[in-house]
């Protein structure tokens, strides 16, 4: 197996998607942040100048260009860059893209993708670390995809962009370095497929995006306490798959949610529900949520980590579940 | 002055603003009566406009347009049984009744999506424009709005992206507050743009802009088929402000038809109220319309009575069929929401 940086993987898909489809077009930002890695994205914008195009600071602007030239043919992905500006764009996200299909009784497709960076990143304070997932997923017509690996980062990208449905691509900048396998012709993954990233038979550890990373690092230190953590990715949260919850909920009993949406109405907030309404009966004890705190995000880096789901406040869930 | 087309095109833009007319008169007593719920806009006096506007465009090209859409839709040669039905929300309509008055797409026509947030659509226009541009199918994309979606942001974004990428779209700004109706507390004005004439907002991001009398259809014709000429040969977006004074039934919360038109009126106005009399004798586009025909010999009084005979007819039947059209079943409202 070969193994490769998240950056790698994920510029890997960027090149295959636009040599293989000449109507995906990229608008806006760097795909990288501002990570040294950005670099790599000149070469694509240098090998593809009329499909490689930088708008001014305009998010509804070109958000909406991005939906309407979806609704002509092309394959558009905006970089959005920082996910607190899709605020900028959100008209065009919520109310135009995501409801084109719907209310043009089923004749207008809108295959766009918005990409994003959500989450604490470091100094991003309060304007900059948004996680607008949890809010999308309440906007009803929008695919949402949260890779945690360079595989899933390769195959979802993919999937995305082959989608006839506007789909919002949340990545995470504490991701592009992680390495991992990605086989050669790896074949893109399916929407609504939850991955069990660690195997585990004491407790459920649902996490998402970059909190699937810290999880499988804080199911290590348990293992060496001979608590068997499983750590299991749902990757999509629109379409979401019960499913593979399930068999490991009913297989543990307990069952913990690390997520980086506010806690209020967030991802873990949803997860959570679902789960005790299919699944009460099968839980040993109460389930918890581990989310970002219900505050505007600090930037002193003392506040910021303090507000996230860090890894002491994972630690302290898991052992209570087991209680 | 009627526009320089042969008298067969005449006649036929005739027919087209008699449809838009009647059928949206016929709504106002079907919505009155409770037959359908909602807000509804109708384009009542500004068939001058829309009728040659789009009348200027090709097969393939694409539209935009927002909460007022029937009217664009009419003169796009949309079938009033499939939009009616759409608009009392049956199954029967285009858009299965998904849509509604305020989203009634028609694909076939260009009509891609149709958004009732004011200025919604004019990012989505530079979209279509920069796809057609990209894939270079000669494709031009016509943003018909009215002059309030200029007070959201979207609108100065979207016509800088279209000026800085020369994108292939008309920006056809519907202005109907000619004589200061509507929102606007004084003569001639917005009272809530702080750019005047409107046209000074295209033209700060290099879009060239003018402002036409949106009543008089020559001038339409021959301002829209340059502005599409342009456009066509790559010279970048074009913005025309079209002016219009807004119908008398519309300055109430809800359309109501102060008098119920017919050719005749455009002779003779002494059966209608004296309180919107005037908009009849001078500002009805319409009415201005049939008496150029006749004033320049293109038709007779009798065949237009005739073709009025015949729209009414095919409006009373296109009522017929959506009020006899079946309400989608409840549980669709849970489907096809993905494509």
């Amino acid at each position: 197996m070969r193994e490769i940086a998240y950056y790698e993987a994920k510029f890997e898909a960027l090149n295959e998607i636009m040599a293989a489809d000449p109507t995906v077009h990229l608008i806006n930002g760097t795909f990288l942040s501002l990570s040294p890695h950005r670099h790599v994205y000149q070469e694509l914008a240098n090998k593809y100048r009329d499909r490689v195009m930088s708008p001014p600071i305009s998010e509804l602007g070109f958000c909406g260009l991005a939906t309407g030239a979806a609704m002509a043919g092309l394959r558009p992905i905006v970089d959005i860059s920082t996910g607190s500006f899709i605020f900028e764009g959100w008209p065009q996200v919520a109310n135009e893209a995501a409801n084109a299909f719907s209310m043009s009784g089923g004749q207008t497709r809108v295959p766009v993708v918005f990409h994003l960076f959500h989450g604490l990143r470091g100094g991003g304070a309060a304007q900059h670390s948004a996680s607008p997932q949890a809010m999308l997923w309440n906007n009803p017509g929008l695919e949402i995809v949260l890779p945690s690996s360079p595989r899933d980062v390769k195959g979802l990208l993919k999937t995305a962009v082959a989608s006839d449905n506007p789909t919002i691509f949340v990545d995470h900048v504490q991701l592009l370095d992680v390495k991992g396998d990605v086989p050669e012709n790896d074949s893109p993954i399916p929407f609504g497929l939850a991955h069990v990233k660690r195997k585990g038979s004491d407790v459920t550890v649902i996490a998402t995006s970059y909190m699937v990373q810290r999880c499988l690092q804080v199911a290590e230190r348990l293992a060496s306490e001979r608590i068997s953590a499983e750590v299991v990715d749902p990757r999509t949260l629109v379409p979401f798959d019960m499913a593979t919850l399930m068999t490991s909920v009913e297989k543990t009993g307990r069952v913990v949610i690390v997520d980086e949406t506010h806690q209020s109405c967030g991802v873990a907030a949803e997860i959570a529900a679902r789960i005790v309404e299919s699944g009460f009966d099968k839980l040993k004890a109460p389930l918890r949520r581990v989310s970002t705190l219900d505050v505007p995000v600090s930037y002193s880096p003392p506040l910021e980590d303090y507000i996230g789901p860090r890894e002491d406040r994972i630690i302290e869930a898991i052992r209570a579940v087991l209680r | 002055m009627l526009p320089k087309l042969p008298r067969e095109t005449l006649l036929d833009l005739c027919r087209r603003m008699f449809v838009i007319r009647h059928f949206e008169e016929s709504l106002v007593p079907l919505h009155d009566k409770g037959v359908f719920g909602g807000h509804y806009h109708l384009y009542i006096g500004q068939e001058a406009t829309g009728v040659p506007a789009l009348s200027c465009l090709g097969g393939d090209d694409y539209l935009f347009t927002t909460h007022r859409n029937h009217g664009h839709l009419l003169a796009r040669g949309a079938d009033p049984k499939k939009l009616c039905a759409e608009i009392l929300g049956r199954v029967d309509g285009y858009n299965k009744g998904k849509g509604g008055s305020f989203h009634t797409v028609v694909p076939s026509l260009g009509f891609l999506h149709t958004s009732a947030v004011v200025a919604g659509i004019i990012p989505l226009a530079t979209g279509t424009a920069y796809a057609a541009k990209a894939l270079k199918n000669g494709r031009i994309t016509v943003c018909l709005f009215g002059d309030g979606a200029l007070e959201e942001g979207a609108a100065p974004e979207a016509l800088n992206l279209a000026s800085l990428w020369k994108l292939p779209v008309l920006f056809l700004c519907e202005n109907n507050g000619k004589y200061g109706a509507g929102r606007a507390t004084s003569a001639a004005q917005s009272s809530t743009m702080a750019a005047f004439p409107l046209t000074d907002l295209p033209k700060a991001y290099k879009v060239p802009a003018q402002q036409i009398d949106g009543l008089d259809s020559g001038t339409v014709h021959a301002t829209i088929s340059q502005a599409v000429e342009k456009i066509r040969r790559g010279e970048g977006p074009q913005f025309v402000e079209a002016q219009t004074v807004r119908w008398p039934g519309s300055e109430t919360n809800w359309p109501s038809v102060a008098q119920r038109t017919d050719s005749s009126l455009a002779w003779d106005v002494s059966g209608v109220p004296e309180k919107v009399r005037e908009w009849y004798r001078s500002c009805d586009p319409l009415l201005i319309f049939i008496r150029e025909l006749v004033d320049a010999k293109q038709a007779t009084k009798e065949e237009i009575a005739d073709i009025e005979r015949k729209v009414k007819a095919e409006i009373a039947d296109a009522v017929e069929f959506a009020v006899a059209s079946p309400y989608p079943k409840p549980e669709e409202a849970a489907k096809e929401y993905f494509a």
